[in-house]
């Protein structure tokens, strides 16, 4: 993997700067890495369709490895392994051979459906797949036609084999590297052909990642490991509720004295310490004793001086407004007037944070050409360099954004205000006129990190004689993330606040899924799965609420809903046979234990999941033993990638269901680091047994999908171990 | 000036006694493959040996490894113990944001330097860090490689 700082700034084959495109002269076509792009956007962002130029996107060099421009951030998820798989298939060249790194900005790279740039909403693969496949194509078209002219033959009568084009005839044979300065001479073919999937040899297959050694010798650079010269280390201190100001600090004098400290600064709602080392600059903003005044006038989501948490979910629970609605279908009044009998309670989820391994840092630098550098983490590098040339004053083109690798993101890296470092290490670097890098802590970032609301949601059910659910209400008294992070609603519902339940594919009679909305006085985020990661939950768990009520198996109710749907019949079926068949128990293990087992699904990104989960209690905690989770992604390019992201996905819906809770007292977050805010340890984690369904349809997402079944499956099991519903994540009130 | 030895070569550090030892690797020395998670010995992340046992960077002073042997991530390749567990990482594909990994790669070292035959429950018990990512099936199951303790996963 070529990371940032080793890259050279003027690649020595220099290929990514040849003519490439039709009327374009060189001069224009700085389209590579390394290399302002300030000129590349401003001649080229009104022309360029995203995703075709090649020489913006891959370098060959002359020992045939592959430089690959990323449009899409590696933090985990297999993203670059991906890319490398879908462009390698058509390009007809071995992923392995690729390094890849992050895109600067730029127009080429907004491919998400053609029309952005972020990595996120398990977007990346299924939204770029038909462009990157293209692109491949593409460059081995050119490649061709270069072979052709060199070797003075038709380009008709060559075949490639991977890093090679072939003629058979001859005999003769030239690689992709020999080829590459030429190649990228020729003009780019209007139409090319794609592969027969039947004849993928990588597209699909298990695939090494091509970043698991540097990450397995520590070789992995983050945002957090970035140097420059002549570089600053800043530290802060936040104050302890948002929108509070610094009012005073009261030793100052003490705190410049001490060991290393550069200086001392007042920034929006917190203190500084630049010093020559990150040690000191903590331990001396650690020391500032300052006096927080109260937010004046209108600030961004001030925190009142009296939230709390366990308070909140009761008024959220109680709160009466305005029910705006997401989804209907059917006749409810008749449903509950005709029903045999009726079920309604009311359930919660709690705010989480992110929790990311790597904690925020960012890196600014002003140099003397007038130019701004910064390194950090984030998941839209368009979308930032709008915001730093907004509080920098520079022109777009005078600054140049630096995406390293994620050490974890979640949803945690896209732009939220007051929620990440780097508009701070580009005050302090523009004040101290050095680079600097400013590292929050733990402590720092559990305060200022946004969460994933926290709603209450008020259910209704109706059930027919047979038992048979005929009408289901949801009314979720929540602030939805979207509207949440914009500090205002849009005429439309924040379909974020809603998804999972609104998009559910049981055969109800009649439903109708609501908001009411109730602004959070926390910061919000987006974070893993976003609304599904507890809106499945209560869905799925009210569910079984309403087979227990209605004397159902639960694996067969879902059966019964889903009848006439083959795919959802078959993904469900495939869970079950993971599992080696449904057995609700609750049953004796082996071991002695008494055990259950918890059924659910979720449409989560564009796939669909299912998973069971089977849990006991030993020692007042409870244990999910293993978890089996069938997914249906419709078709996939990696099944090991898919593998460990499910893993990874029920390791955070574990999590989420069992443990974390951002709770709040007095204003103030009560944990601020691991110890008071724990996670999933590995001694808690279950195994993981995954099943891939390819159904053939439409390709979804697969970062996120493979959590919001986790939850209510072992909330399903846990309440039926114990004979009563568990209506509240963390889950609580079971032993 | 404190006198360490770092992965068999001495340093020499202008570092004040009580400075963390991985604010002295990534700061003063500029090895940044011992990473800071949470500063409380909490995550792991800043796992490195000291004479072979694994330490928590994060919350032990400089002073405390003064005349002793620290090893790092960045030696584990040359390490014969590190690096069997480095091929154990690649073969089961463990890291994935990657970000635990420097410190889960010492921790299994650590172990399999005392113990090259761990049981599970050695396993369960020295493998504690934290991942976020959740790869922690496919940690044990390379430690568990580099034991012999492996079958089937
Ligand atoms: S950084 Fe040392 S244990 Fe987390
Ligand atoms: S691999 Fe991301 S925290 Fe472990």
């Amino acid at each position: 993997m070529n990371l940032p700082f080793q890259t050279p700034v003027n690649d020595p084959v220099n290929v990514s700067r040849r003519g490439f495109i039709a009327g374009a002269g060189a001069g224009a076509l700085v389209l590579g890495f390394g290399v302002p792009m300030g000129a590349a956007r401003a001649q080229g962002a009104a022309k360029v369709v995203p995703g075709t130029r090649v020489p913006a996107f891959l370098a060959i060099r002359p020992d045939n490895t592959i430089l690959f421009q990323s449009p899409f951030a590696e933090g985990g998820q297999g993203v670059w392994t991906a890319m490398a798989q879908i462009v390698g298939e058509e390009l007809d060249a071995d992923p392995a051979g690729f390094t890849v790194e992050n895109a600067p900005p730029g127009p080429d790279y907004q491919v998400v459906f053609g029309q952005m740039r972020i990595t996120g909403g398990s977007f990346s693969v299924r939204s770029s797949y038909a462009t990157m496949r293209k692109l491949g194509a593409t460059a081995r078209a050119m490649l061709v036609q270069a072979a052709a002219q060199k070797m003075s033959v038709p380009a008709g009568e060559l075949t490639t084999e991977p890093g090679r084009v072939i003629h058979k005839a001859s005999g003769k044979a030239m690689t992709y590297g020999e080829l590459a300065p030429a190649a990228l001479d020729m003009p780019a073919p209007a139409n090319v052909a794609l592969k027969d999937p039947k004849d993928f040899r990588w597209i699909g297959k298990r695939q090494a990642r091509l970043d698991v050694r540097a990450k397995s010798t520590g070789k992995a650079q983050f945002s957090i490991d970035m140097k420059v010269d002549g570089m600053l280390h800043a530290a802060v201190q936040h104050a302890p509720r948002l929108g509070q100001t610094v009012g005073k600090i009261r030793n100052e004098a003490e705190v410049k004295a001490m060991k290393g400290v550069h200086s001392v600064h007042v920034l929006p709602g917190a203190v500084a310490v630049v010093a020559e080392r990150f040690w000191h600059a903590r331990r001396a903003v650690e020391a500032t004793q300052v006096d927080w005044a109260e937010a004046v006038g209108e600030t961004y989501r001030p925190m009142p001086a009296d939230f709390s948490t366990e308070a909140f979910a009761q008024y959220l629970a109680n709160y009466q407004g305005k029910e705006e609605v997401a989804e209907t279908a059917g006749d409810m009044a008749a449903g509950f007037a005709g029903a045999a009998s009726t079920v309604s309670a009311t359930y919660h989820s709690q705010f989480v944070n992110h929790a990311q391994l790597e904690p925020p840092s960012a890196l600014a630098r002003y140099n003397a050409d007038g130019t701004l550098d910064m390194w950090f983490p984030n998941q839209a590098p368009e979308m930032f360099l709008v915001e730093v040339a907004k509080a920098s004053g520079l022109a777009a083109d005078k600054i140049n954004i630096h995406s390293p690798l994620l050490g974890g993101f979640f949803g945690r890296h896209f732009i939220y205000p007051h929620g990440t470092p780097w508009p701070q290490a580009l005050e302090l670097a523009k004040r101290v006129g050095r680079p600097v890098k400013l590292i929050w802590t733990r402590e720092e970032e559990f305060l200022r990190d946004p969460l994933r609301p926290m709603a209450a949601v008020r259910f209704r059910g109706a059930l027919d004689a047979k038992g048979m659910p005929i009408a289901i209400e949801a009314i979720s008294v929540t602030e939805g993330p979207t509207e949440g992070i914009a500090d205002k609603r849009a005429a439309k519902l924040d379909d974020a606040a809603l998804e999972g339940l609104t998009g559910k594919k049981y055969a109800l009679p009649a439903k109708r899924i609501a908001q009411v909305f109730v602004k959070s006085p926390t910061t919000l985020a987006y974070w893993r799965s976003v609304g599904n990661s507890m809106n499945d939950f209560f869905y799925e768990t009210f569910l079984d609420e309403m087979a227990d009520k209605g004397g159902q198996d639960p694996y067969a109710l879902r059966l019964k809903l889903l009848e006439g749907n083959a795919r959802l019949t078959n993904l469900i079926k495939a869970a079950v046979d993971l599992s080696g068949g449904w057995k609700a128990g609750p049953f004796t293990a082996p071991d002695g234990s008494k055990r259950a087992r918890g059924i659910a699904m979720a449409s989560p990104f564009g796939t669909e999941t299912a998973a069971i989960a089977e849990v006991s209690i030993a020692d007042g905690q409870i244990k999910v033993h293993d978890v089996w989770q069938a997914v249906d992604p419709g078709s996939i390019v990696n099944p090991a990638i898919i593998e460990a992201q499910v893993n990874s996905a029920v390791a955070l819906g574990l999590s989420e269901v069992l443990i974390e809770e951002a709770a709040y007292k007095d204003g103030l977050r009560v944990a601020r680091n691991f110890d008071g805010y724990p996670i999933l340890t590995p001694d808690r984690m279950p195994r993981v047994h995954v099943r891939i369904v390819e159904s053939g349809a439409p390709m979804g997402g697969i970062g996120e999908p493979g959590l919001p079944a986790v939850p209510p499956a072992v909330a399903n099991a846990v309440s039926r171990l114990v004979g009563k519903r568990l209506r509240k994540m963390p889950l609580a009130g079971f032993a | 000036m404190i006198e360490l030895t770092i992965n068999g070569q001495k340093r020499r550090v202008d570092a004040e006694s009580d400075t963390p030892l991985l604010w002295v690797l990534r700061d003063d020395l500029g090895m940044m493959g011992t990473k800071y998670g949470c500063g409380v010995a909490q995550c792991g992340a800043c796992s490195v040996l000291v004479d072979g046992s694994v330490m928590r960077s994060c919350v032990t002073p400089v002073e405390a490894v003064a005349g002793r042997k620290v090893t790092t991530v960045e030696a584990m390749e040359k390490d014969p113990v590190g690096a069997k567990v480095v091929e154990a990482w690649v073969k089961h594909q463990v890291p994935q944001c990657g970000y635990c990994q420097s410190g889960q790669v010492m921790a299994a070292t650590s172990l399999l330097k005392q113990n090259a035959k761990p049981s599970d429950a050695d396993v369960e018990a020295a493998m504690v860090n934290l991942c976020r990512c959740g790869t922690y099936n496919a940690i044990k199951a390379a430690v568990r490689d580099v034991a012999g303790l492996e079958k089937k996963a």
